[in-house]
């Protein structure tokens, strides 16, 4: 951890906790935002890519000879374009990725392993072109027998996907592959002891549904290889150094000539950190000698896109009679998808991390099953982990009689706390967004009938990571900042403001810019709440390095030593009388220096970041349920979370809100529907039902701000942890209206209903 | 198949292009006309990214076929500002921070313009089930709402 700094004084802020308009607003309410989709280049081809129709088949032959016979059909690609690579985890955001899976997922190689998994691609003159020649490919595929469920892929008679997958993580290594890839435990105390020290044990085992991230936009990239093999791709991703450093390695080219563009990004929540298309847009180019353009329809995004694990979760829980919590175990079985790397670690690592306990233990298997690969979503693998120790907590706060905010009071995580997956907290914010929930008006307001109120809190660590940033002074004293992460929730906002605080200008004389690959050295993705964490703290040590030089350019004007000028508001001024009668200079009069001062002047920070600051959120809700259609109507949300200091407030409530609205789906109508041959039944958006406005309340918002001790200005990320707590709060919520404790997500209208009748059949309050 | 001959009109410019029988008015406009504002979110019509409005009617462009446009009147994203003037509902939206990526915002300002040229003064409900065919998965709906409401009142104001 690095050192704690001096905190600024936060009531002689002029940008930073303001509200400016963002600086791409009008580009993206006028329709001139350029997304992933939204190039074209001079003699384009359209690519597309043809899917497997099976869950698990031996690709036995493929044949494009006809494909690539159809006039127009300019190159087409399968195994054979691309080169096996060995084992190799690589991070992407806060999950690791192994470049001998992501070359089988991007392109399939001995097998399908899930409906949608793409078997080969075509670039043609036309889209029409491109689907009529995808239909011209011929696969022989022999079907093999294939596993869905978490738990039936763990059996030693299930179908096995891969013959070399032998699990890492016991004694003695087995001898026999499986389906399980991994096997983790986070330990703290004797959760044997702290068992025996409870006066109420409650344990349950939660199912939870895979869901998708749903951004709007799908995937989609054009890329362009010319003959001496220079190459450059626009695409829209979280992390455009991340996609170079993968199509590099995949195509076997210098990172030097492939140069990639970050598109803007209509949405991501960790689904755009990994490679699809993007690999297989350049080999049809490469092969073509043409640009080409491939995107994705929503089907493919939704059968080959990663959602995140559905998984088994088995929690028990040990407290005394007065809510002190002596003992926490899970039991977490996340579905990976066809390739080991679910987020069961974070998962692990999360599930208690808002409680101070004694005594933990937490186990963990990573599962692979004839599924898209899951990628990251927001948070990953907390708010599964989480939602079932909340739940439980929750039924033991009613079993004891204790109200459920207080519960967690007592047990809850503060500076100082032994986290069971490692590190000693600093200061952190889940008593004051505990203490700040149980005053908020939401919690005391009067319920109706069939109505139940629900709370839970959420815990992410937030990352850090390679952040590199460049200021150029402009000839006028206007300042272009580039930045390296692409931008997807108004961070060009958060960021230039930084910038216009800590040189004292005008936000309007920023102007924020997502550099391409080769524009800045490599920086890290957009992901794991790191953006305007690390990003503010780049442009901090930026700033202190182009106000150096702008010193010592008033100083060489001047005619004095360096340490005779001060920089303050601004402007360049003598740091006292005795240094001489000198005008202030602002950055305007320096930039006009500049040429005769020494050249350009700019400010450059090149940092891996660290120190993130964990945030940790308390939700409430209402809800009023549907005796007659099993509906769940929310009635009022309230978002109560630590953002150490909010840059820019608006958006940070807007990730709140954001984050609530996708948990509430999750905990409600979102789910991953097979049929019998392991196809998608649901790949759409009229079946697979995000929250549509009417849907949803407004969602108020209360921003709490415990400092992180380590950036000047106490920025924590704030964008997952507002995921982690919805499914809990609502599952709490739907208990008190109908007396019912859930276990298995989502809790859509058919299964609370199904419930209810039971319920009332078996001679309950109906 | 041959392309077929469309005459239209398009933010109030005669606009004639030539389409394949197969072609989306949303593909016509994003890959012939480079009117790349409206956007394809799912080409079905469940989430609104590609709304314009056709003869005064809103609809999903994915759900129209190009040569549908004959002799009509399309009005998209790109023909919402006057010049330099950005329409209320722009304005709003940059100012209640109503969208994050941004992507899902041309559809749901035409959608919500659509809605306020025939009622200045819906209520939240109105809004949001006017809107519940515009699918944001950023924002929650929540400032979406208020910029909507904010711009009626203001409307309503002036």
């Amino acid at each position: 951890m690095p050192d704690e700094v001096k905190l600024n004084d936060m009531d002689s802020l002029n940008w930073v906790g303001t509200r400016p308009a963002r600086p791409d607003g009008v580009d993206k309410v006028t329709g001139k935002a350029r997304f992933g989709a939204d190039l074209s280049l001079p003699g384009m081809l359209h690519g597309r890519v043809l899917r497997s129709p099976h869950a698990h088949a031996i690709l036995k032959s493929i044949d494009t000879s006809k494909a690539e016979a159809l006039p127009g059909v300019k190159a087409v690609v399968t195994r054979d374009d691309f080169n096996d690579m060995p084992s190799e985890f690589v991070p992407a955001g806060e999950m690791m990725v192994n470049y001998r899976d992501i070359v089988r997922n991007v392109m399939a190689r001995e097998k399908v392993l899930y409906d949608g998994h793409a078997v080969a691609a075509v670039a043609a003159t036309s889209a029409s072109i491109a689907r009529k020649a995808l239909k011209l490919i011929e696969v022989d595929y022999e079907v093999l027998p294939h596993v869905i469920d978490v738990e039936e892929a763990m059996k030693p008679e299930a179908p096995l996907l891969h013959d070399d997958l032998f699990t890492v993580g016991v004694e003695p290594a087995p001898k026999k592959p499986s389906n399980i890839a991994k096997v983790v435990e986070f330990k703290l105390g004797d959760v044997e002891k702290g068992f025996g020290e409870a006066d109420i044990i409650v344990e349950r085992t939660f199912n939870t549904a895979p869901v998708h991230q749903g951004y709007i936009e799908p995937h989609a990239c054009v890329a362009s290889v010319n003959a001496d093999g220079l190459a450059e791709l626009w695409v829209t991703t979280q992390g455009h150094y991340v996609v170079r450093g993968h199509c590099a390695r995949m195509l076997g080219m210098d990172i030097s000539k492939l140069k990639v563009t970050a598109s803007e990004i209509g949405g991501g929540f960790g689904g755009k950190t990994v490679v699809y298309l993007e690999p297989v847009a350049l080999a049809l180019s490469n092969k073509s000698g043409a640009p080409v353009k491939m995107v994705m329809s929503r089907e493919e995004v939704f059968r080959a896109s990663g959602p995140t694990s559905g998984a088994r979760v088995y929690v028990k829980v040990g407290a005394k009679s007065d809510g002190t919590i002596t003992a926490g175990h899970c039991e977490l079985k996340y579905q990976a998808g066809a390739f080991q790397g679910s987020p069961v670690q974070p998962g692990a690592m999360c599930a208690f991390a808002p409680y101070d306990l004694e005594n933990v233990d937490v186990i963990g298997y990573d599962v692979v099953s004839n599924r898209p690969k899951v990628a990251a979503y927001r948070a990953p693998g907390a708010p599964i982990s989480e939602f079932g120790v909340e739940c439980v907590i929750d039924e033991i706060a009613k079993k004891i009689g204790m109200d459920p905010l207080d519960i967690r009071m007592k047990n809850a995580a503060k500076e100082g706390t032994q986290a069971a997956y490692g590190p000693k907290f600093g200061p952190i914010g889940m008593i004051s967004s505990l203490e700040q929930a149980k005053a908020h008006d939401h919690y005391s307001a009067p319920l109706g009938e069939n109505q139940g109120r629900g709370v839970a809190s959420g815990f992410w660590f937030n990352i850090g990571g390679e952040t590199c940033v460049t200021m150029n002074v402009n000839e006028d004293g206007t300042v272009a900042l580039l930045t390296g992460t692409p931008d997807i929730g108004g961070s060009r906002a958060s960021l230039s403001m930084m910038a216009a605080e800590e040189l004292g200008i005008d936000v309007d004389k920023v102007r924020p810019m997502i550099a391409d690959t080769a524009s800045l050295p490599y920086t890290f993705l957009t992901g794991g709440s790191r953006a305007t964490f690390a990003g503010t703290t780049a442009i901090i040590h930026a700033s202190k390095d182009a106000i150096d030089k702008m010193r010592a350019r008033a100083a060489q004007f001047w005619d004095v030593s360096i340490d005779e000028v001060v920089w303050e508001n601004g402007e360049a001024r003598p740091a006292s009388t005795n240094v001489g009668d000198f005008d202030p200079l602002s950055i305007e009069d320096i930039a006009k220096l500049a040429n005769s001062t020494g050249g350009p002047i700019s400010g450059r920070a090149e940092i891996n970041v660290q120190g993130a600051g964990p945030s940790i959120g308390t939700h409430i809700v209402d809800v009023e349920v549907d005796k007659e259609t099993g509906r769940v109507e929310i009635l009022r949300y309230t978002v109560l979370q630590d953002a150490g200091k909010a840059v820019h407030p608006s958006y940070v409530e807007g990730q709140f809100q954001g984050g609530a609205v996708q948990g509430i789906g999750w905990a409600l109508n979102e789910e991953y529907i097979y049929d019998d041959n392991g196809r998608l039944e649901n790949a759409g958006f009229l079946d697979y039902r995000i929250p549509v406005a009417s849907d949803v309340p407004m969602i108020d918002t209360v921003i709490v701000e415990v400092p992180n001790p380590v950036h000047p200005y106490g920025v924590r990320g704030v964008g997952e942890t507002p995921i982690v707590p919805p499914m809990a709060a609502i599952n709490a919520a739907i208990e008190q209206a109908t007396g019912i404790r859930f276990t298995e997500l989502p809790m859509s209208p058919p299964k609370v209903l199904k419930a209810l009748d039971e319920a009332a059949a078996s001679g309950g309050d109906d | 198949m041959p392309k077929i001959h469309v005459t239209t009109t398009i933010n109030g410019d005669a606009t004639e292009y030539l389409c394949e029988p197969e072609q989306t008015l949303l593909d016509v406009l994003r890959d012939e006309l480079n009117l790349t504002g409206s956007k394809e979110g799912c080409s079905s019509g469940d989430c609104g990214a590609c709304s314009v409005m056709v003869d005064g009617r809103l609809v999903c462009s994915c759900l129209v076929m190009g040569a549908e446009a004959e002799g009509r009147e399309v009005e998209t994203i790109e023909g919402m500002a006057d010049g330099e003037a950005l329409h209320p509902l722009q304005q709003k939206f940059i100012d209640h921070a109503a969208l994050q990526c941004g992507v899902c915002t041309p559809g749901i300002l035409v959608a919500a313009k659509a809605l306020l040229e025939q009622n200045d003064d819906p209520t939240e409900t109105e809004v949001r089930y006017w809107l519940a065919g515009n699918l944001c998965r950023c924002t929650g709906y929540d400032k979406i709402i208020r910029a909507v409401l904010d711009t009626a009142a203001e409307i309503r104001g002036a």
